[in-house]
């Protein structure tokens, strides 16, 4: 029988099987940031081992950065502290840093493909579960804890089980209006929060094959909000000829070898899955979600359900403690609803694609007098890249201000926040209660939808004004 | 890492599914650098009205003095979310050592096991016996014989976990311990890749 991706890299990247528990997988590419690496230094310095590998493992600080004045210390002494912490234990241990105010610094998942870091074929771990992102290009790449960033560093190696595996077909054509953030909202909202729990998705059909790079990332990185371990898209030209050329892509001899390598990596036609899915691109429509996990979402013209709806108690229960948090009621429909904040950023959809497309809304327009925004690149790279296109003139003639790199309001840890009880269109990852601030209720939905929504001050079919 | 052999104890119920550990413990507390301190923010905002520690919220079950005990249960998907282990951290340090529910998040699973608190999965039905009980009834967790017990009705369920896993657990290692003596097989497997 047939291999699937996922299985292939896997096999050869198992160093022992641990009978009747889990596999001990090496590691390729270890990325960490400032929040969930400190105790890990602690402890291996605890144990008095060193890093195994120093040189796989790549740092930045992202989480707790500000994202105005990034030449001026860090204000919160506690963020500055963890941030300096960083800068202390690569030192100290050789990690490789793109800290605060270096030309490579950013959001962790954005900054690791775009320098060419990212390939085919690796196994990448990071502590922090939006590391899924990195299997866009056909790698196995899973968000880890800190005990676990700790393993990795005293060894290069983690212990885990091997997930089961799912693939989710995508075939057909988008509707205009329609991008991959919607097609990842979409499975969400058919599948719930927890529906891929257990499984490591690989994406696929025509759908997927027609997506940029970007766009693989956007659903890749949302892999988590399913509950799945990761997710990945078979390599494929489009892989290569967006790494190619890039800082750390292999060179010369060194790229036919890693390209003739990469070709191989695609699940074979007679290999089993433990569950298929399948979507037609042509359902899906700009999506937003309504309540407190990603799985709470529907089509920007759908009504909420009906409290009656769900059978179980709990459930029942669970959706009412939702639109409570909301403000929101069963039944309703979200269209024209006034918001207050609009936030265009996070490793979900702050690269330089995210921002074209949200351009091309805004062009020659002005923002909605009463909208708050946070528009956060995604790196410096992204940064540097919005101004070289000249996106960044057309933001400030909306009356919009792009602020400078990092993960910003999709979490608020730093002064990012939305205030309580207002109300955010948002592209990043989640609408947990409080996310985004203290009693902040979270609209996730598309860069379209969000720049739609930036025009008018109020939910919109992005498809009203294209 | 703490050994566990055996727990009885009361428990709180938490009857609240898709638990994230953005609640169990939000994002603005995680600019610690060490592991401890955690518990006193646990489901920090649940807990308290406006992030004020003098007004608890009495409709929050660990504001409910009736509730106390050693083993956390909770509706299905616990712990979804972000990877964030200062959610097992802060479970671990309100003094918790047993989570129950009839389904867990796999990051968060692993996370609570790296720190020697127990997930322990049961059904649906089981996990709805459990939550009909009183407050002062109690469970005993016996992770020797992997099974959980309501000690009121006798009624018990067998619980899965691997064999490795166990042991760590009944002894106290952690993996970290078992791959440090790897080490030269890792660099065996390291040849090989080149």
């Amino acid at each position: 029988m047939g291999k699937t991706l996922f299985e292939k890299i896997w096999d050869q990247h198992v160093v022992k099987q641990i009978e009747d528990g889990p596999s001990v997988v090496y590691i390729d590419k270890h990325f960490i940031h400032e929040v969930t690496s400190p105790q890990a230094f602690s402890g291996i310095e605890k144990r008095g081992a060193k890093l195994f590998r120093p040189q796989q493992v790549v740092a930045t600080a992202d989480h707790n950065v500000p994202t105005m004045h990034q030449e001026l210390p860090i204000k919160d002494a506690l963020s500055k502290f963890q941030v300096d912490t960083l800068i202390d234990n690569c030192k100290k241990h050789g990690v490789e840093l793109y800290g605060l105010g270096h030309k490579y610094q950013g959001i962790v998942h954005v900054i690791g493909p775009e320098l060419g870091i990212t390939q085919p074929g690796m196994t990448i771990v990071c502590g922090d579960s939006h590391t899924s992102t990195h299997g866009a290009f056909g790698s196995i790449a899973f968000g880890i804890g800190t005990s676990e960033v700790e393993m990795v560093f005293a060894s290069q190696c983690i212990m885990q089980t091997k997930p089961k595996v799912m693939r989710i077909n995508i075939d057909g054509e988008l509707k205009n209006g329609v991008v991959s953030k919607d097609i990842i909202l979409y499975i969400i909202a058919q599948i719930s929060a927890s529906g891929a729990t257990g499984y490591f998705v690989e994406y696929a059909g025509s759908a997927i094959r027609a997506l940029s790079m970007e766009a693989r990332m956007t659903i890749c990185n949302m892999s988590i909000e399913m509950g799945a371990r990761g997710g990945m898209i078979a390599p494929d030209q489009t892989t290569f000829d967006y790494i190619k050329g890039r800082l750390f892509a292999p060179q010369g001899a060194d790229w036919d070898a890693k390209l003739s390598a990469w070709k191989e990596l695609y699940t074979d036609a007679d290999a089993k899955f433990d569950l298929e899915i399948n979507i037609k691109a042509e359902d899906i429509d700009p999506m937003i979600t309504y309540g407190t996990n990603p799985g709470m979402g529907l089509s920007v013209r759908g009504t909420l359900p009906t409290v009656e709806s769900f059978k179980d108690v709990t459930e029942k229960q669970n959706y009412e403690k939702a639109l409570q948090y909301m403000g929101l009621k069963a039944g309703q429909s979200l269209l024209g609803m006034p918001v207050q904040h609009v936030f265009i950023g996070s490793c979900t959809n702050s690269r330089i694609e995210d921002f074209r497309l949200v351009a091309s809304i805004i062009k020659g327009k002005q923002k909605d007098p009463n909208i708050k925004t946070l528009i956060v690149p995604g790196s410096q790279e992204v940064a540097k890249q919005i101004k070289a296109e000249g996106l960044d003139k057309i933001f400030a003639d909306a009356g919009v201000e792009i602020r400078q790199a990092g993960c910003s309001a999709c979490l608020g840890m730093n002064e990012d926040k939305i205030p309580a009880g207002e109300y955010c269109v948002s592209t990043s990852n989640r609408n947990f209660e409080g996310r985004q601030g203290a009693g902040a209720r979270t609209l996730l939905a598309s860069p379209l939808t969000a720049a739609a929504a930036l025009l008018t001050g109020k939910i919109t079919d992005i498809r009203d004004i294209i | 890492m703490q050994s566990l052999q055996k727990l009885t104890s009361r428990f709180v119920p938490l009857r609240i599914e898709n638990v994230d550990t953005d609640q169990i413990i939000p994002a603005r507390f995680l600019k610690a650098t060490t592991k401890t301190g955690f518990g006193k923010n646990l489901f920090r905002d649940w807990r308290y009205e406006n992030d004020d520690e003098t007004k608890p919220k009495a409709d929050f079950v660990l504001n409910q003095p009736q509730y106390g005990g050693e083993i956390l249960v909770a509706a299905k998907n616990f712990g979804c979310g972000s990877s964030r282990e200062h959610a097992a951290w802060s479970i671990q340090d309100y003094g918790f050592k047993v989570v129950v529910s009839s389904f867990f998040a796999d990051i968060f699973k692993n996370n609570a096991l790296n720190n020697g608190v127990l997930p322990v999965t049961v059904s649906d039905a089981f996990l709805q016996e459990i939550f009909a009980l009183g407050a002062d009834d109690t469970l005993t967790v016996d992770l020797e014989a992997q099974t959980i017990t309501i000690n009121s009705t006798g009624s018990s369920e067998k619980f899965e976990i691997n064999s490795y896993k166990k042991t760590c657990l009944l002894n106290g290692y952690d993996d970290i311990d078992y791959l440090l003596n790897m080490k030269a097989e890792i660099e065996a497997f390291e040849q090989t890749r080149k």
